[in-house]
């Protein structure tokens, strides 16, 4: 415990630092990682990483019954000069080579789909505009591989944006040449009744910098799990994350955040804001850094306000630590009221009662919205917010 | 000339085994310019009044009237009440994470005046009411009374009503949980109010240590739900050296 004792940490709320030979991220889930679906069992409720997902609203994703409808999803590629966009086959070599599918959902993905999209930005080419990625459901269910690949200095801002209704599993890989930076923003903008499982994961080079925002508004339920490792040193990933959890939503963020190279640095930010009965949000943090990953710094945190009764997060950040020479570690989680001695208080101040909710959501994200750094999803985001906080008037 | 005109007040609050009567009948008259100092026991129900006043949604008026300038202020909501110059710096301040002093002074000023106050003069104007009441600059940026100590947060409240220049200014025990020197500052910054004579000033106090430092026109003594006994600056003195005793022991008009 002496190197727990030297490390940084914030306030936790459900996590845990444990200081370890081995990791237990790994032997928490049911299998490990596979590309083949038979490898895993068919979750019943009780696993580890399925214990906070409704089941029966997965729409047979999760045990073998969803059956693609081969249309009903439409992707539209917007991708300026000099980026290359493929459709290829399954054997295509630079599938899954960011990261192997780490639960039943992402082994069935990996093992259904028939195309997978490649979009590739070449060695130092710098973009100026974003690459624009549209998903937009149309009531099918479907299985998609997405590759995202920058040659060595490159960089690139890629928008990702899910609309619709849809029944989807996904991977999507992220693969960073030496030097290369890339932004990726995925909006998960979906109507009320698209369910959407996706494991995101980045291979992250040497010197490189990966920063990804996932941004959750829609859907019945959506399960996201973005996946960090490293391919060299020197690498960065910053992983900020913002979910507004409605009525009725299940909205589910795991994170993986694999140092498994020396000096390279994470940071991992994500908030939500809840809202009406039954809006659940579930956040899990893992971080690991391995016995061979010194001079690591890394920070996660994750906040939430609770609007309104009736709604419900689960956040667990969880650091495990196999070496003591690293730079810096913590997490801290909370989960903060909106209350009516708030309301009451502003308002006493003069200010309405839907403007008072609007500051308090508002100031709680802004901070994170800022660190986006993409102007036009930076003012879409706080459009959006607006309309959330409208529509629970 | 601004009037705060409360009448025959009466107010419950919902407990665990029914309603309970807090105030029974309170009568007070407070115009533009004066100060009133109300005195009284630990439970008599002086933050009652307050936040009856305010329109805390927790207490339900049961009798009575209350208007300023002939408007009925029982009418209003919480919001328009203060709109409407009412002000109620509070006991006890509360915590409004994700919300910055700055973004939060900024909106509530561009609420009660009306229109947004231009940037320029407005930075000038927060700044300088911040230095006079020893606030330290970077609580500009601080979330509303996160982490606050008791004394920083009745500064912040009377920062707000120095910017929010209300008509009638209730201040519940904006004295208690300070030291010397956080009191003596906080009473300037409401005298500074006072002496602009645009303000009628309603002080609860459970002490008399405060009104060494603010001079009241009338003293209220306040008991049992209602005020039973008034007088000038003298009735402090008497306070002082009797208690409250007198009051709470069925003696003047219990
Ligand atoms: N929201 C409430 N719920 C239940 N009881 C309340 C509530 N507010 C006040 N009371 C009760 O009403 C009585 C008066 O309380 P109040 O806070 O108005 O007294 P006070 O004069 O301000 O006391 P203090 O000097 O301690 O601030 C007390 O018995 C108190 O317990
Ligand atoms: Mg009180």
């Amino acid at each position: 415990m002496a190197e727990a004792q030297t490390i940084p940490v914030g306030s936790t709320t459900a996590g845990q630092i444990a200081v370890a030979a081995e990791s237990t991220v790994a032997t928490r889930m049911s299998a490990p990682p596979s590309f083949d679906v038979a490898d895993f069992p068919v979750p019943h409720g009780r696993e580890e990483e399925w214990r906070f997902t409704p089941l029966e609203r997965l729409r047979g994703l999760h045990d073998g019954t969803a059956v693609a409808t081969g249309e009903g999803l439409k992707v539209e590629i917007q991708a300026p000069e000099g980026v290359t966009v493929e459709t290829v086959g399954r054997d295509d070599a630079r599938l899954g080579k960011a990261g192997t599918p780490a639960d039943r959902i992402a082994a069935q993905a990996y093992s259904a789909f028939e195309k997978a999209g490649v979009v590739t930005v070449p060695k130092e080419t710098v973009l100026t505009e974003p690459i624009r990625i549209a998903v937009h459901g149309e009531g099918g269910t479907a299985y998609a591989h997405q590759v995202i690949e920058l040659g060595a200095f490159a960089e690139a801002v890629v928008v990702i944006d899910h609309t619709g209704d849809a029944v989807l599993a996904a991977n999507v890989d992220y693969l960073l040449g030496d030097g290369a930076k890339l932004t990726v923003v995925s909006v998960q903008d979906w109507d009320d009744k698209a369910v959407h499982v996706a494991q995101h994961n980045a291979l992250v080079g040497r010197d490189a910098s990966f920063k990804s925002v996932v941004v959750t508004f829609g859907g019945d339920l959506v399960r996201l799990h973005p996946r960090v490792s490293y391919a060299g040193t020197g690498g960065e990933a910053e992983l900020l994350g913002l979910y507004f959890t409605d009525k009725g939503q299940h909205q589910e963020h795991r994170l993986l955040v694999d140092h498994n190279t020396p000096h390279c640095k994470s940071n991992v930010v994500y908030k939500g804001a809840l809202q009406g009965d039954d809006a659940h949000a579930v956040w899990i943090g893992d971080v690991l850094i391995e016995a061979k990953a010194e001079g690591t710094d890394t920070y996660e945190m994750n906040r939430n306000l609770v609007l309104t009764d009736g709604a419900r997060v689960d956040s667990v950040p969880n650091l495990e630590i196999e070496t003591g020479e690293i730079v810096g570690a913590g997490h801290a989680s909370a989960t903060g009221r909106f209350d009516d001695e708030q309301l009451f208080y502003l308002m006493a101040r003069g200010i309405p009662a839907d403007e008072a909710r609007r500051l308090v959501v508002r100031g709680f994200f802004a901070e994170l919205v800022q660190q986006i750094g993409v102007d036009d999803i930076e003012q879409r985001l706080l459009v959006k917010i607006d309309e959330e906080l409208e529509a629970s008037v | 000339m601004a009037t705060l005109e409360i009448r025959d007040l009466h107010v419950t609050v919902e407990v665990e085994n029914g309603t309970k009567e807090i105030l029974k009948g309170v009568d007070l008259t407070v115009k533009q310019g004066e100060t009133h100092a109300i005195m009284g026991p630990n439970g008599s129900g002086k933050s009652t009044l307050a936040y009856s006043l305010a329109g805390h949604p927790k207490y339900t008026i049961t009798g009575g009237t209350v208007t300023l300038d002939g408007e009925d202020v029982l009418e209003m909501s919480v919001d328009e009440r203060a709109r409407a110059g009412l002000f109620l710096a509070m006991q006890y301040p509360v915590e409004v994470p994700g919300v910055s002093v700055s973004n939060f002074l900024r909106t509530s000023a561009t609420a009660i005046r009306g229109e947004a106050p231009k940037l320029r003069t407005w930075v000038k104007e927060v700044k300088e009411a911040m230095e006079r009441l020893n606030i330290d600059p970077s609580f500009a940026e601080r979330n509303v009374n996160e982490g606050f100590s008791g004394g920083e947060k009745k500064r912040h409240e009377i920062l707000q009503l120095e910017l929010l220049k209300p008509k009638v200014a209730v201040l519940d025990e904006t004295d208690s949980g300070l030291d010397v020197d956080a009191l003596r500052v906080v009473s300037e910054g409401v005298n500074r109010v006072r002496e602009t004579g645009e303000v009628g000033t309603l002080l609860i106090t459970h002490y008399t240590r405060i009104l060494r430092y603010i001079k009241p026109d009338h003293v209220h003594v306040f008991s049992g739900g209602r005020i039973v006994e008034s007088g000038g600056a003298e009735l402090a003195d008497k306070l002082e050296e009797e208690g409250y005793e007198a009051y709470t022991k069925g003696g003047v008009s219990a």
